[in-house]
């Protein structure tokens, strides 16, 4: 499968002498759903926010479909790849159908507004998220996890190649975590590459096909989601000891894991 | 069912609803309100017109109707010359404050926000007041302070611009310094200007008025604004996705650095008019929008629209009761803020400080 985006030698620091980290190499694959796990303050964010181009890397590149983020247009960049973000501001009441709308941004000119493809196109994805109900209410009165979904549909409704999610569960309660976790395994499982970054490792196992473990300012570890959560590559991460179960329920496989407390 | 997204295809037929829009009789009142304080300016007023009349003068002087002229030279005069030009000034000018309102609640995501925040009004004043003061020709009066109003924004503009970006704090903040620096050199003035007569005309002025409005002042006037004016309709949807914030927007696709600066460069010119023409109109730009949000909701694909028919029929509202209220008339700024505070104060408490 081809590499859908590669960093090269990455490295970023807010100050010159002071980088968060320096040499990170990755590869996402096409129709991967590639997990950035780390502890809170590791530089997980910043390299969200290098991959999403909001900010300029010091050093070494990023590369989507094998082209510099750098030598993306704005318009280019939202063609190809759609941001969830994390924390989110809701200055006036749209309707939520009007938020999913948004993402027909990047294939109206300036001066155009959506026509009626672009609303029903938004609806029919909102429909197949399982949030058409939503469609009329203020977005700024749903749930947190209804939210989430909203600004998942309005990220599709940009149709882009890749979609880049910073902690999608991190303000959520348990239900509203299913329902956001449930909806990106389905994108994934539809062959959308997607990009998350999270700190709750448990998540990996379930939605995640690669990962890559971010300590403070290095990488501890990357490649298929098996082969790379150990106990070993988790405590070093966290800096804490880590323990990993086996667990049958109902004749499901899960793994997980606990910090040791001891 | 991403497949389809991805293909971009429409969906299978039945499946989508229609766009929520407010009700046609919402938009015909909304139509209403404006063209019938229009037509109302024309009528109202201490030389008694009649409807008759009137209708007749505009049919035989703008659309060239054979018509034989059975009024006095008098009544033309006061139709054509100055009830016309002010109604349509009014109308102008109302419309375009209310959109550079409500196009700037939306870029600083903060429904308070009035169109002058960026110093506008401040480098406005010292432009005129230092024309007063000079004793120069009306005409370049106004010169003078659309371009100090142009000034003073640039100054913000450039101020706030670091790093290649415009933070919204940052313009907020230096907006606030550059009207601040205005207004001082304003006071300068005032305080060298002769007391006798210019004190009182600087301070005439900045009450605003559309007494003076005549057909040449119409014709300069008109064309920046209604450019302008169209430019922020055109960019009307955008500022929905602008509203999300900086970030989101550019993630989106927008451009947001080009979109801020036309969005600046619209009102500016909208409220450098108006300032340099009719002196200080507040309130307008700040109330108008919050009462059409009330209306017909957030969305500024059908806000925009709304606030320059509420505004421009509000304006002409205020400056007929301006005219007609007392024998000599009130300046149109008392009126604007008199009004306009208490019922913002009203919509405020209604929609309990919120927006949400």
């Amino acid at each position: 499968m081809s590499v859908k985006l590669s960093i090269r030698n990455a490295g970023f620091g807010y100050h010159a002498r002071e980088m968060v980290w320096r040499n990170i190499n990755l590869d996402v694959k096409e129709g991967e759903c590639f997990c950035l796990l780390g502890p809170n303050g590791c530089g997980k964010t910043t390299l969200f926010n290098c991959i999403s181009g909001n900010y300029a890397l010091n050093e070494g590149a990023i590369y989507i479909n094998g082209k510099n983020v750098r030598d993306y247009s704005i318009l280019e960049l939202a063609q190809t790849m759609g941001i969830v973000f994390q924390e989110h501001r809701a200055p006036f009441p749209y309707s939520s159908l009007e938020v999913v709308r948004m993402g027909r941004t990047p294939h109206l000119g300036l001066f155009g507004t959506p026509s009626r493809h672009d609303t029903e196109l938004a609806y029919s994805i909102m429909e197949d998220l399982g949030i058409a109900h939503l469609a009329d209410k203020s977005y700024t009165h749903i749930s947190g996890g209804e939210r989430q979904l909203v600004l998942i549909a309005r990220t599709l409704c940009q149709e882009p190649e890749i979609i880049l999610f910073d902690e999608p569960t991190s303000h959520l309660d348990f239900k509203n975590q299913a329902m956001v976790l449930h909806t990106i395994k389905q994108l994934s499982q539809k062959g959308m590459t997607i990009i998350m970054t999270t700190h709750f490792p448990n998540h990996v196992w379930k939605v995640g096909t690669s990962v890559a473990m971010l300590g403070y300012k290095r990488m501890v570890a990357q490649g298929p989601v098996d082969e790379v959560m150990t106990e070993q590559n988790l405590s070093e991460t966290y800096g804490v000891e880590i323990n990993i179960y086996n667990a049958e329920s109902d004749h499901k496989q899960i793994r997980f894991c606990d910090p040791n407390l001891e | 069912m991403i497949e389809l997204v991805k293909n971009g295809k429409t969906l299978a037929e039945g499946k989508y609803i229609i766009e929520k829009k407010p009700s046609s009789l919402k938009w015909i009142l909304m139509f209403a309100f404006p063209v019938c304080l229009f037509i109302l300016c024309l009528f109202l007023g201490r030389y008694t017109v009649s409807p008759g009349e009137v209708f007749s003068i505009l049919g035989y002087k703008l659309l060239n109707l054979p018509i034989e002229p059975y009024w006095s030279e008098t009544a033309v005069d006061v139709v054509i010359r100055v009830r016309l030009p002010r109604a349509i000034m009014a109308a102008l000018i109302g419309a375009g404050l209310s959109m550079s309102g409500a196009s700037f609640q939306g870029m600083f995501q903060n429904p308070l926000v009035s169109p002058f925040i960026l110093g506008v009004s401040a480098g406005a004043s010292f432009g005129a007041a230092l024309g007063l003061v000079f004793e120069l020709p009306a005409i370049v009066i106004q010169g003078l302070a659309f371009l100090c109003g142009l000034i003073a924004v640039a100054i913000t503009y450039l101020t706030a611009h670091i790093y290649k970006v415009t933070p919204i704090l940052m313009l907020v903040l230096s907006g606030m310094v550059v009207s601040a620096l205005f207004q001082s050199l304003l006071s300068l003035i005032k305080f060298v200007a002769d007391d006798e007569e210019k004190l009182p005309a600087i301070t005439f002025w900045l009450m605003g008025s559309l007494g003076s409005v005549g057909l040449k002042d119409l014709a300069i006037a008109s064309l920046p604004i209604i450019v302008s004016m169209a430019g922020l309709y055109l960019l009307r949807w955008k500022l929905n996705v602008l509203s999300m914030g900086d970030r989101e927007a550019r993630s989106l696709g927008l451009n947001t650095e080009l979109l801020k600066a036309l969005i600046i460069i619209f009102t500016t010119v909208i409220t450098s008019t108006a300032v340099a023409f009719c002196g200080i109109i507040g309130w307008v730009g700040q109330v108008i929008p919050h009462f059409c949000r009330m209306i017909v909701g957030p969305d500024h694909k059908v806000l925009i629209p709304a606030t320059m028919l509420i505004g421009a029929g509000y304006l002409l509202m205020i400056d007929n009761l301006c005219r007609l209220l007392t024998p000599n008339e009130i300046p149109l700024g008392i009126l604007t803020a008199a009004i306009g505070a208490p019922v913002f104060a009203y919509l405020l408490r209604k929609t309990r400080g919120g927006w949400h």
